[in-house]
């Protein structure tokens, strides 16, 4: 892993693959991960390109893969996973596989096929069973009917019931019936639309079978019922077997005789034992199929992804003029060519071919891909600068400071121990348990945060510091070295409540508020190591919290935002800006320091020259700059001397904006001017010589006069400048300036402004907290009797879960996103530029970690 | 005072070996700029963090104001006074 500083040098290069050597040296390759491939045939159709075919046949492999992965799935086998990563194979071996899969795939739908003929029967005798069990009751119900009907109306058409038991009365005329089984639900319409077509001529009994069966293609269970239906005549039969079709009621021939019914039944029983036990044999044999397919399908899967990216990236190739040869171009990093052709030669020999492919290094004008050797450590913070956009091409990688003033900053606004320890413990957890818990990270919240884990890790460690340094453990200060301020040194308080000089015993004895006087009771030194604990039990904790976090956050502000323009120095420098130095960074940082810096000084100066006993003539900071800008005399003085240096202060920022704003644009026009003359002018020479105009750009390219006057340089400008740049707008480049200027400008005193928020937030976690701790476990730790135990008790869990929840994890985001802000908006902006794209490798690595879908 | 100075020494000299002697003791691993970038970042952060806060409390322009509970508390704990 190479130093963050700038993103890797890149080069653009050729390669030339032997068609043999092709596959194997893009499998080296993939392994590697190393180069991006670019596209040499972008017009050409999707369906015209070389390997379509191997494409194809890598798709019928997926689909069959898929196939057997949801068999494995529905007959509930674990998959293995052994963590293996296969090579790629080979292309012979690809027909293997083929004919594997395809083996497999027809057993299996085999397997599937005669299991759902089989279930199919089975559902069938079922019902056919239940039917004949149930429809003795109906007959015997439809004898009763028929023969109180008979009773009722004693006419010709009294029709009787065909049964042995039932008795025969009267002149038959036949019954006809049909008897079958239905879904539950649809009886009620079923019901009504025999009602209506067969104008209540029929008469329908049913019946519900209790157990569900399965149904065989979608393997449901379903609830269904037995019927019957009698009926009269040939006209209605008709109707109602269409009907029945219509709701898919199925139909079962049904014996009118009692004894065949129940020899039937025997019959069905007999069967549906042994049909039992050849569905049993057949789930058998597929889940040894299954099982045995299972142990490889993972690897499988890995393979196949493989061989398709690999034609996909052969398809990118073009094909020399003799057919014999593949030519590829890349992008990859300079420092690691070797590793590259060593992926080459492997690739070659692995592929038995003689002839060794070559890399070929190629000039290009065109931009390179940024990329960034990351490490599992920094690639989280190169992803939050990346999520902002991802750099130019070397420009100044904001990542390598983020690593430290990220976090940093987020302590300043979380300082806590107590949920800085909690944070640092969580971080720490899933580092140390990396391995395991990879598992688990697939999920996207969790995902998220263990891709995190170093950040959230490190903020926690800050967060511990600064929480040290801001005296507050769950909102409760520690007392380690001995507070600075001594109570008992005040012989009186001189306070409008109590009379001069009176005793402190009977003043301590009232209840009241008293300050101390910090010119007696402070012992000149402060307390070593943080905020002194005696802030936090008194009433203007506020007053003097405020004023600390307010200059701290513009302390901060500043010096990053110095750091900012500083790293932009180095951007200018490499890209040999030189104008930009002088017209740029030069005025931006005179800017910066001359109102912003000197304010940063100022606080210093006020922190160190004043004291108690001066303190009533102390100036206010921003009363002073506020002055500094109007051009009045402060009325508290500072240092002596401070109303000349202020004003030179404010007459140079002020000088250094038309610098920004005027220079270079007018020293871009002067350039080109020049540029443009010296063209004329040879221009003309050239044409007096030829007599005659002839292809202009061209005898100006390939101009010798120049070369003894300039350097190469120029005349690269001029190539460029004819080539390129065919008109200089400089009314676009002052507007772009102006831009610029004002956007620096302003941007210094919103952006400063920016920075106090880390004194706000910092403000309100510690309000929350000790909100939190006084309303929760405040009241029961200040119970006088036992019942404070059962408060305290119940009170914990409280106080812990709305401390993690508010204010470890909803104050921690809060403040991750403020920082991000500053990080993208305040810092980078300074120096950023961030239009660049990403290096893409083409790499293997995230078909072994993903799942398979 | 002296114990004002001895205390500067003290942290001054903690964070100095973070982060000016220690970024030179770094050994040769392709990562050592980032080692050191992050050891210098972290001595200038903790230790301007640590000093703005020793400074501001140098010369204290006011004073705590406390409850008179309180004060007798700090008595009782801090300075042993029976009362």
């Amino acid at each position: 892993m190479g130093s963050l500083f700038r993103s890797e040098e890149m080069c653009l290069a050729q390669l030339f693959l032997q068609s043999e050597a092709a596959y194997s040296c893009v499998a080296e390759l993939g392994e590697l991960g190393l180069v991006q491939f670019r596209d040499l045939n972008p017009d050409v159709n999707a369906f015209q390109r070389k390997f379509v075919n191997e494409v194809r046949r890598c798709d019928e492999m997926e689909r069959k893969l898929r196939f057997l992965e949801k068999e494995i799935h529905r007959a509930e086998i674990s998959i293995l996973d052994t963590g293996e990563n296969p090579d790629a194979p080979a292309p012979r071996e690809m027909i293997d596989l083929e004919a594997c899969f395809e083996k497999l795939e027809n057993e299996m739908k085999e397997v599937n096929t005669n299991q759902e003929a089989l279930k199919r029967n089975f559902l069938e005798l079922t019902e056919l069973k239940h039917i004949l069990r149930k429809t003795q009751n109906f007959f015997d119900e439809a004898g009763f009917h028929h023969q109180q009907m008979h009773d009722a109306d004693r006419e010709e058409e009294s029709h009787t019931l065909l049964g042995d038991e039932g008795p025969r009365i009267g002149q038959a005329m036949r019954l006809g019936f049909v008897a079958g089984v239905i879904q539950r639900e649809r009886i009620p319409a079923f019901e009504q639309m025999l009602w209506r077509v067969c104008r209540g001529n029929v008469f329908l009994r049913q019946t519900e079978i209790e157990t569900p069966l399965e149904d065989p293609s979608t393997n449901d269970q379903v609830h269904k019922s037995v019927f019957i239906i009698f009926f009269q005549g040939d006209q209605l039969k008709t109707r109602v077997k269409k009907i029945c079709e219509g709701f898919r009621a199925t139909l079962y021939p049904c014996p009118e005789t009692q004894a065949e019914r129940r020899e039937m039944a025997i019959g069905v029983m007999t069967r549906i034992e042994d049909l039992q036990a050849v569905l049993g044999q057949t789930e058998e044999h597929r889940q040894r199929v299954l099982s045995s397919a299972a142990k490889n399908v993972r690897v499988w899967f890995i393979k196949v992804g493989k061989l398709k990216a690999i034609y996909h990236t052969l398809n990118l190739f073009n094909l020399d003029v003799t057919q014999k040869c593949l030519i590829a171009e890349c992008w990859c990093p300079v420092q690691d060519l070797d590793k590259i052709q060593m992926a080459l030669r492997r690739g070659t020999e692995r592929s038995g071919s003689s002839v060794p492919s070559i890399l070929n290094r190629m000039d290009t004008t065109e931009a390179p891909p940024t990329f960034n050797k990351t490490n599992k450590f920094t690639e989280v913070f190169q992803g939050i600068v990346d999520a902002y956009g991802v750099a130019n091409y070397r420009e100044v990688n904001p990542a390598p400071y983020a690593i430290i003033t990220f976090p940093f900053l987020f302590s300043v606004m979380f300082g806590d121990l107590g949920h800085g320890f909690i944070m640092f413990l969580f971080g720490l957890w899933m580092v140390l348990f990396e391995k395991k818990l990879i598992k688990l990270a697939q999920d996207d919240i969790f995902g998220m945060f263990y891709g995190g884990r170093y950040i959230i890790m490190l903020m926690g460690l800050f967060s511990m510091y600064s929480g040290f340094i801001y005296n507050d453990i769950f909102s409760k200060s520690l007392n380690i070295f001995g507070s600075a301020w001594n109570v008992s040194k005040m012989e009186w308080y001189n306070t409008t409540k109590f009379p001069p000089n009176e005793p402190m015993k009977t003043i301590l004895d009232q209840d009241g508020l008293l300050q101390l006087d910090a010119a007696k009771c402070y012992r000149g030194t402060p307390y070593p190591f943080g905020i002194d604990p005696i802030w936090q039990i008194s009433d203007n904790k506020l007053n003097f919290l405020n004023s600390l976090k307010m200059k701290i956050s513009i302390i901060f502000g500043i010096s990053q935002m110095t750091l900012g323009i500083v790293l932009s120095l180095f951007n200018h420098s490499y890209f040999k800006n030189r104008l930009n130095i002088y017209c740029e960074f030069v005025p931006q940082l005179i800017f910066l320091m001359s109102i912003f810096g000197y304010l940063v000084l100022m606080i210093f100066i006020k922190w160190f020259a004043f004291d108690a006993v001066s303190g009533k003539i102390a100036p206010s900071l921003i009363n002073t700059l506020i002055d500094m800008f109007m051009f009045q005399a402060p009325q508290l003085k500072l240092y002596g001397g401070q109303v000349g240096i202020q004003s030179l202060l404010v007459i140079i920022a002020v000088i250094t904006v038309p610098w920004m704003l005027f220079v270079k644009p007018f020293i871009l026009r002067n350039e080109h001017n020049k540029r443009f003359q010296l063209a004329i002018k040879y221009r003309d020479v050239r044409m007096l010589r030829n007599g005659g105009l002839g292809d202009e750009t061209a005898e100006v390219m390939h101009h010798d006069e120049l070369q003894r006057q300039d350097s190469a340089s120029s005349e690269d400008m001029m190539d460029q400048q004819t080539r390129s740049e065919p008109e200089f707008d400089f009314a676009e480049i002052f507007t772009h300036q102006a831009i610029h200027t004002i956007e620096f400008v302003l941007g210094c005193i919103s952006h400063t402004a920016s920075y106090l928020r880390l004194w706000a937030l910092s403000l309100a976690h510690a309000e929350l907290s000790e909100v939190l701790w006084d309303m929760v476990l405040g009241i029961g730790l200040t119970m006088e009797n036992g019942f404070g135990f059962a408060i305290i008790w119940a009170g914990f869990a409280v106080w812990a879960v709305i401390s993690v929840a508010v204010l470890i994890i909803m104050e921690g985001l809060s403040a991750f996103l403020h920082t991000l802000r500053l990080h993208w908006v305040e810092f980078q902006s300074k120096f950023f530029i961030g239009e660049g794209y990403a290096f893409k490798p083409f790499t293997f690595e995230f078909d072994t970690s993903r799942e398979m879908e | 005072m002296a114990s004002t100075a001895l205390i500067v020494i003290i942290v001054t000299a903690f964070w100095g070996v973070i982060g000016i002697i220690l970024p030179f003791v770094v050994p040769k691993r392709p990562d050592r700029g980032i080692i050191q970038t992050m050891l210098v970042l972290t001595a200038v952060c903790c230790y301007s963090f640590w000093m703005c806060t020793f400074i501001m409390q140098l010369n204290p322009l006011f004073g705590p104001v406390l409850h008179t509970d309180v004060i007798k508390a700090i008595q009782w704990e801090w300075d042993g006074v029976d009362s």
